[in-house]
């Protein structure tokens, strides 16, 4: 029932992204769209050209950070595990940032090459500094080794704006994701790739499940935590990575989705997954179209939204932890 | 499942803590292994579960090195359940019982109606069927202890080691488990094989004692011929009378 909720939920957003927008477009304009595209109706392009692939993206990207959230959680115990907190998506800007500012390049190509060892690196540093190599990886130590990664990657991020100025419009867009550029990204093939990681990730579901209940007792169900381990690691590099080459850093949304998957089906990995993936969708959409609408014309970047919307989640969920209780 | 310890020498680093012990567990008993703190009992434990490897000497089921065999085969014949296991916030008794089944679950299998089934009949056994909703942390602690036996339970492997699985439980809850397990061990004649620390309450269990001591292995057998004053001595320096408990017949020790 509950999961049904969830699909008119996604259903809903979905549709209200798409009729939302400057300019309303009648009813019949969608079907023409698709079925008889005219380049020349201006209410043809702005569907085609601008509110389906900013969809497109919010799917994407939505969907991989709701995918990467739910695998940090199940691996490290921690609710507080997001990409942003944990200090990949900094990885990823710093990344992006470093090679734009030594190759000179801003393109769409370089954009998606870069975000990728960024967001690789910084989640296998967290990982190490935080235990995950000796399977033992604890929720305090993980946490606290992301918050110190997250704020020494943006003080080098900062530190690169500063001394070069032209920086400063790459770094405009990377400090907050936002949807508007969905046409300049590569969207197949980070759709490609996120959904690579998705497949990864509910294959296997069932031995990152039996990882969450500590070192010994995986290993006496039969798994090897350290295997386990990097195909969790990979799972979290290409969604993230892909989540922030189509929209850049999207604040709290890997770490809301999960805590509200498991209240739709419980601690159900597989299940967890494929419903997180549609609330992050929904979400980051959503948040996307409430920053359409609030200060029109003007618009709120979506990576803002997530962050207005995501700070108070973050405080709902650190109340809920009791102390010593995932220890 | 036949399982010894062939000159099995354990220990961390450089300093061994059991020295070349060897040891024939008896199938379809209950074995528990006894001793004073830092004797190496759980140490010995997690040798057999495969947990640690020796650093001398082999530890053999059905004839094979154990570090020789497939980690997944290895845990569809052996469970562990280990001393402070952790559970993921707020899951349900049903969701962890559930992750038993990990070692019978591919990449891509689905969830089986056998699955299913093997969950099912652990928690009959360990009569949690009317819990298995409730979260895990709401539980008593006596609870949550037979929800972890669902666990391995569900795994449904002949061969069931515990570590310490009633030290902190009171003594109706540590009867309860025990019970359990006893129960569990005649229907099916799975081999279990747990560290204890309640002498009398391992007498009173168990088939077969291993008793360990500051030196390494004082005694083995049944319990009438293991908890004698002599072994006692050795492997606690305790002084002590045993008696035969006036209800079950079993050796009682009785500190002087």
């Amino acid at each position: 029932m509950r999961v049904v909720w969830v699909a008119v939920v996604f259903a809903v957003v979905v549709l209200a992204s798409l009729t939302i927008g400057e300019r309303s477009l009648p009813p019949q304009v969608y079907l023409d769209a698709l079925f008889n595209y005219d380049p020349r109706d201006p209410a043809h392009v702005t569907l085609l050209a601008i509110r389906i692939p900013r969809l497109v993206a919010g799917l994407i990207a939505g969907a991989a950070l709701g995918l990467a959230g739910t695998v940090m959680q199940a691996v490290t115990r921690n609710p507080l595990a997001d990409p942003g907190i944990l200090g990949v998506n900094a990885g990823a800007a710093f990344a992006l940032l470093l090679g734009t500012t030594l190759l000179g390049r801003a393109d769409e190509a370089i954009v998606a090459i870069l975000a990728f060892p960024g967001a690789a690196l910084a989640s296998a540093a967290v990982f190490a500094l935080g235990g995950g190599l000796r399977g033992d990886a604890g929720p305090v130590r993980l946490t606290l080794a992301g918050a110190a990664l997250n704020a020494l990657l943006l003080s080098l991020v900062t530190a690169i704006v500063l001394v070069r100025q032209e920086s400063l419009e790459v770094f405009r867009f990377w400090v907050a994701g936002s949807l508007t550029q969905a046409t300049t990204r590569p969207l197949p093939e980070m759709a490609l790739v996120a959904a690579l990681g998705g497949i990864l990730a509910l294959l296997i579901a069932p031995r990152v499940e039996a990882l969450a209940l500590g070192s010994a007792l995986s290993r006496g169900l039969g798994t090897r935590p350290g295997r386990v381990q990097a195909g969790a690691l990979t799972v979290v590099t290409l969604t993230t990575g892909a989540a922030v080459a189509v929209a850049g850093p999207i604040a709290f949304l890997g770490l809301m989705v999960p805590p509200l998957a498991r209240l739709v089906v419980g601690h159900n990995l597989r299940k967890e997954l494929a419903v997180a993936a549609l609330l992050g969708a929904a979400l980051l959409i959503f948040a996307d179209t409430l920053g359409r609408i609030l200060l029109a014309p003007q618009e709120i970047r979506a990576g803002i939204m997530t962050a207005l919307i995501g700070g108070p989640v973050f405080l709902w969920i650190a109340r809920q932890v009791r102390p010593g209780a995932s220890s | 499942m036949n399982l010894q310890a062939q000159d099995l020498s354990l220990g961390y680093g450089d300093t061994a803590v059991v020295e070349g012990l060897t040891l024939d567990i008896p199938e379809g008993k209950m074995t528990a292994i006894l001793g004073p703190n830092g004797c190496g009992k759980s140490t010995l434990l997690r040798a057999l579960a495969r947990l640690i490897k020796p650093i001398r000497g082999r530890v053999v089921l059905d004839g094979e090195d154990i570090h020789a065999l497939n980690t997944r085969a290895l845990a569809r014949r052996m469970a562990i359940l280990p001393q402070a296991p952790l559970a993921p916030e707020g899951i349900s008794v049903a969701d962890l019982v559930r992750r038993g089944r990990t070692p019978w679950r591919g990449f891509l299998s689905p969830w089986r109606d056998e699955d299913a089934a093997a969950c099912a009949a652990a928690l009959e056994a360990v009569q949690m069927t009317d819990l298995a909703d409730r979260p895990l942390n709401e539980l008593s602690g006596g609870q949550r202890q037979r929800a972890w036996i669902a666990l391995v339970l569900a795994q449904e492997a002949p061969l069931l080691l515990l570590d310490e699985p009633t030290t902190f439980l009171d003594l109706v809850h540590q009867i309860d488990v025990l019970t359990l397990l006893r129960t569990r061990n005649r229907d099916t004649g799975m081999t279990v094989i747990s560290v204890l620390h309640d002498l009398n309450m391992a007498a009173r269990f168990n088939d077969f004692l291993v008793l360990l001591g500051p030196n390494g292995l004082v005694a083995t057998g049944a319990p009438d011929t293991v908890l004698t004053p002599d072994n006692l001595d050795r492997a606690f320096r305790l002084k002590a009378q045993v008696q035969p408990d006036p209800v079950t017949g079993n050796p009682m020790v009785f500190p002087l």
